[in-house]
């Protein structure tokens, strides 16, 4: 078993290889450092921009594999992933916006599954009921929304719930609240209040993609003939379910949950946006728009990873729920 | 609930109706019975005659969209109208069941002991952990596991059909409940497993003393085992009595059509089946009067008027009054003005001038037929772990116009051989000759002009027919293959739907809109339109309903005897063999251990294993059945993939434990080879001494 999931994440480590060494070809093709310093007033001299660039290892003129080949020689032998266009390492840079994110997508995944779960059986045993309806209806409007479209729905009910308390109980902006004067519970309590609503936006969208798949996966299992064994034996219909039931249907969730993952890492960068945040989503966002090739794939290197400790991490859950796999 | 009291479950007038948008159906329609304190009742019936509806309504499991009138009554009190919560206190204390499929019935996640163990502790919330997996140890041991410590931890997928189905019982037994519903419980398994889980459900009920319920479609399974029977067609009981009465003096028409139309290892081979025509009516809309009449030989108008009430004979000693019957006309049947035999009629044998003229001569042989499938471990660097020794040398031989039954449990290389045959191509080792030709050398073009000699009619009809074709399409696909022209390819499905017993016009019809015996034709007419010489059966009746088997058996006999047909008839149920077959290979792990005419196999069997496999069988007659003797093997099949030295039926022979020590050696050390034994061939060394298994 344990060399099976060796032999997975060595899988998923090389996917993430050739994802993150695709990211930097494509960012060298495409995105164009050099426009950025074109365009100053008055305008730099080209050996200016070009000592700047090859100082950066994106100079459009050296070919793209030749800077990729730097690139990973710099990576393995100094363990830097270069520097931003402002000069600033993209390994410190993206050290300091990890947390940020991290701690966004974990609250956010675990919700998300927890809630998912809980409403795909939920719909399953009540199928086609009208507490089943309203939970298919609410997920497809989710699943047909765009996350910000969704994050800016919830500010504008986090305003009116303020509004009718007349506290600042939720806040929306930015990760704290700056120059916050107070004890460490006080910046606790600051922080969790401005965690609450990019949290319930990104777990809106996964739990509304997890409860479907949960239903259908619960409805299969509903009508198992161990089900009925179970109950058989003795048990009410309720706890046959969850015992008998819940258990099976979860093992196919686990596949879901790796590949869903990839989802909410998109979601969350569009949330950060929406919601002021200093993480990764923005760090990727940005080295978009400022053409910075080096914080571009630094940033597709931390979602291949993040990826890859998902899809390691769903392995290692399906074994645990799934006897029959076990080698 | 004034009378009688002590009966154990008593049911009275029980119905049951689903609700469906295309009208209520009502599955039981007023059923009244009841089961005393450690009796034995079967219930018969074939499928959709409510059988298992009824008993899920005593468990109180079915849908909760089931509406469930009368009354059921548990060692006096009812159990209608109760709480699930009330229920489940019952469940698996009280009353328990077992149900068919022991491949889904247990949950895939758990250990088998935790799934015994589980049904202790809902009942005991005093017993400790412990002491509930020691006994689920303890209980696994009664129902024959070997190794029960270990094979406790064991998972579902671990455990192979006979022991799930074991582990199944185990649970049913765990708190020593007063009734045991059995629903099938051997209807998936081999004959020889099949003879074991009885055995371990009559030793558990002599260990619980509990009454049991045991639901069946196999007049066999409850001939030696039940005390009382109760018979249901369409949702009713038709006849009840005790297993003497209902076997021997069978009085409702349908009783005593369903009884003859059995293939029955005793008798079978020497007449006629006697087919019950027609089918059971859906009980969407059922038509007034008795559902049996439409099918019944002797029914009068009033049949169709009014349905009669299950009642009591009159019975003219007065010895009993337990045997009753729903028929108008019973008292002339009991009475003896209608004879039980002359009721249906037996179809007369093809006229000696309809029938073909055959030179006698081999059209298909096979001769040391051997496919090794390898077993691959590793996904990159594959490498071969084992060999699965699916067929390991078979030499068959089926002459024009003669049958060759093919028989042995699942797993034997029965279907692996067939599909050897039917590939015609060259084998990885042996012989096969199609009409004196060898196939090994043959080009695509005459292998494709072959094709037409042999065909193939599979076992499930309705997965074996494109359900979005019309049947004449169907039948006519390997004519467009072979290139015959439309109007002819017309012509020749008319033909053969004529010769299978449809009607011509019914060819436009799709595969759904026939019944499964009628799907059958439509497979056989298929296999027919190329006026082929051989025809491969797998087991072509094994999905059918007993009472339609018998018009596919005889309407299988008809045509060989009138086209000439040879056929490879490959069965497990070995009534049905006995029936069609003129010669038999008795097929174990890959081998054929025996071989030779069908009346020398049947009745004087020189191999053990086919001695087992034979007294394995139950036959359809309480008074035989009670006083044959079954040889249990032990275990079950072994894998294919081990090698062992000598003969590798030893583990589970039972001659092999009577043999001294010498004897023994040669099995060990010798594989033995098919060698003619008195009659028939079989591959034993000790083929003449077998008749130490049954002193």
């Amino acid at each position: 078993m344990i060399g099976f999931i060796i032999k997975r994440f060595i899988n998923y480590a090389i996917l993430s290889a050739i994802a993150t060494l695709s990211a930097y070809v494509l960012a060298s093709m495409i995105l164009n450092p050099a426009a950025r310093y074109y365009g100053r007033n008055p305008r730099p001299s080209d050996q200016t921009v070009n000592a700047i660039l090859d100082g950066l290892g994106v100079n459009p003129n050296t070919p793209v594999i030749e800077r990729l080949w730097s690139w990973l020689v710099n990576l393995v032998t100094r363990g830097s992933l270069g520097d931003t266009i402002h000069n600033t390492s993209v390994l410190s840079e993206m050290a300091a916006r990890a947390g940020t994110s991290l701690r966004l997508l974990i609250l956010g995944t675990v919700i998300a599954a927890v809630v998912g779960v809980i409403l795909g059986v939920w719909g399953a045993v009540r199928q086609y009921r009208a507490s089943d309806q309203i939970i298919s209806y609410a997920s497809f409007t989710i699943l047909a929304m765009p996350s910000f479209v969704i994050g800016i729905l919830l500010m504008i009910l986090a305003t009116g719930l303020n509004n009718v308390l007349g506290i600042q109980l939720i806040s929306f902006t930015g990760e704290y609240t700056p120059g916050l004067d107070g004890g460490w519970w006080a910046q606790v309590a600051d922080r969790a209040g401005h965690l609450v609503l990019p949290t319930i936006a990104l777990a809106l969208v996964g739990a509304a993609g997890y409860s479907r798949y949960q239903r259908s996966a619960m409805l299969d299992v509903l009508s198992a003939d161990y089900i009925r064994t179970a109950r058989s034996k003795g048990r009410t219909r309720g706890s046959a379910l969850v015992r008998h039931g819940v258990r099976v249907a979860l093992i196919p969730m686990s596949t879901y949950f790796a590949y869903s993952f990839a989802t909410i890492l998109a979601g969350a960068a569009v949330i950060e946006l929406v919601f002021s945040w200093h993480g990764m989503g923005e760090f990727l966002f940005q080295a978009i728009q400022q053409s910075d090739i080096n914080a571009f794939t630094g940033a597709i290197l931390f979602n291949a990873v993040l990826v890859l400790i998902a899809g390691t991490l769903s392995d290692i859950v399906y074994a645990a729920l799934d006897p029959r796999v076990r080698v | 609930m004034t009378d009688n009291n002590n009966h154990l479950l008593e049911v009275r007038d029980l119905t049951v109706t689903f609700p469906q948008p295309s009208g209520a159906v009502t599955a039981v329609r007023g059923v009244n019975y009841h089961v005393d304190k450690g009796e034995f009742l079967g219930i018969v019936g074939e499928s959709g005659s409510g059988k298992s509806v009824s008993s899920l309504a005593v468990m109180g499991l079915l849908p909760s969209s089931a509406q469930i009138t009368g009354d059921i009554l548990f060692e006096g009190t009812s159990l209608l109208g109760r709480s699930d919560a009330e229920l489940s206190r019952l469940r698996g204390e009280g009353i328990s069941i077992i149900f068919q499929d022991p491949l889904s019935a247990l949950t895939p996640v758990y250990t088998v002991g935790a799934q015994i163990s589980e049904a202790l502790l809902l009942h005991d919330p005093k017993l400790s952990r412990q002491a509930a997996a020691a006994r689920a140890v303890e209980l696994l041991r009664i129902v024959g596991i070997p190794h029960p410590e270990r094979r406790a931890q064991a998972f579902p997928h671990e455990f192979s059909g006979g022991m799930r189905q074991r582990a199944m019982i185990a649970i049913a037994i765990a708190n020593n409940p007063r009734l045991i519903i059995a629903d099938e419980p051997t209807t998936a398994l081999d004959v020889t497993i099949q003879a074991q889980i009885l055995e371990v459900l009559q030793r558990a009920k002599d260990i619980t003393g509990a009454a049991v319920v045991l639901i069946t479609h196999d007049l066999g399974v409850v001939a030696g085992n039940a005390d009382r029977i109760a018979v249901m067609y369409a949702g009713r009981i038709v006849e009840t009595g005790t297993v003497d009465q209902v076997f021997h003096e069978p009085t409702m028409p349908y009783t005593i059509g369903l009884l003859r139309s059995m293939p029955n290892l005793a008798t079978a081979g020497h007449t006629r089946l006697v087919p019950l025509e027609g089918r059971p009516p859906s009980l969407g809309n059922l038509a007034p009067g008795c559902p049996f009449a439409p099918r019944c030989p002797i029914a009068v108008d009033a049949c169709r008027g009014t349905e009669p009430p299950l009642a009591a004979l009159n019975d003219p000693q007065g010895k009993d009054a337990r045997h009753s019957a729903a028929c108008l006309r019973m008292d002339e049947i009991a009475g003896g003005q209608l004879q039980r035999a002359e009721l249906f009629p037996r179809p007369e044998r093809v006229a000696e001038a309809e029938r073909a003229d055959l030179t006698p001569e081999t059209v298909l042989s096979v001769d040391g037929l051997v496919r090794h499938f390898p077993l691959m471990k590793g996904a990159v660097f594959k490498r071969q772990v084992g060999t699965v020794k699916a067929v390991d040398g078979v030499s068959l031989a089926i002459r024009s116009g003669q049958t060759l039954g093919l028989v042995g449990e699942s797993g034997c290389g029965k279907t692996t051989t067939i599909m050897e045959i039917l590939e015609l191509a060259k084998p990885q080792a042996g012989r096969i000759t199609v009409d004196g030709r060898d196939v090994a050398g043959m080009s695509a073009k005459e292998r494709r002009a072959l094709r037409r000699d042999i065909q193939v009619v599979f076992q499930d009809p309705m997965a074996s027919l494109d359900p979005r074709l019309p049947i004449q399409d169907i039948i006519a696909e390997p004519l467009t293959v072979h290139g015959v022209p439309a109007g002819a390819r017309r012509a020749k499905v008319a033909e053969v739907l004529d010769l299978v017993g449809l009607d011509p016009a019914m060819g436009a019809r799709y595969p759904h809109e026939f019944s499964g015996g009628q799907r059958q034709r439509v497979g056989i007419a298929r296999a027919l339109v190329t006026d082929p010489k051989i025809i491969v059966l797998d087991e072509p009746v094994s999905a059918l309903d007993v009472s339609i088997q018998a018009g596919v058996i005889n309407l299988l006999e008809d045509l060989q005897e009138r086209l000439g047909l040879s056929y490879l008839f490959v069965a497990h149920d070995l009534a049905v063999v006995r029936q069609i077959a003129d010669t038999v290979a008795v097929m174990y792990l890959g081998r054929v251990v025996e071989s030779g005419p069908a009346e020398a196999v049947f009745d004087d069997p020189r191999h053990p294993y086919t001695r087992a496999l034979l007294s394995a069988v139950p036959v359809p007659d309480p008074s035989l059945e009670r006083g044959r003797r079954r040889i249990i093997l032990d275990g079950d099949l072994p894998s294919p993939t081990e090698t062992t030295p000598g003969c590798n039926f030893r583990a589970r022979c039972p001659l092999y434990k009577l043999l001294d020590a010498d004897q023994q050696a040669l099995c060990r050390d010798q594989d033995p080879a098919l060698r003619p034994v008195a009659g028939t061939s079989a591959a034993c060394h000790h083929a003449a001494s077998i008749e130490l298994v049954l002193n």
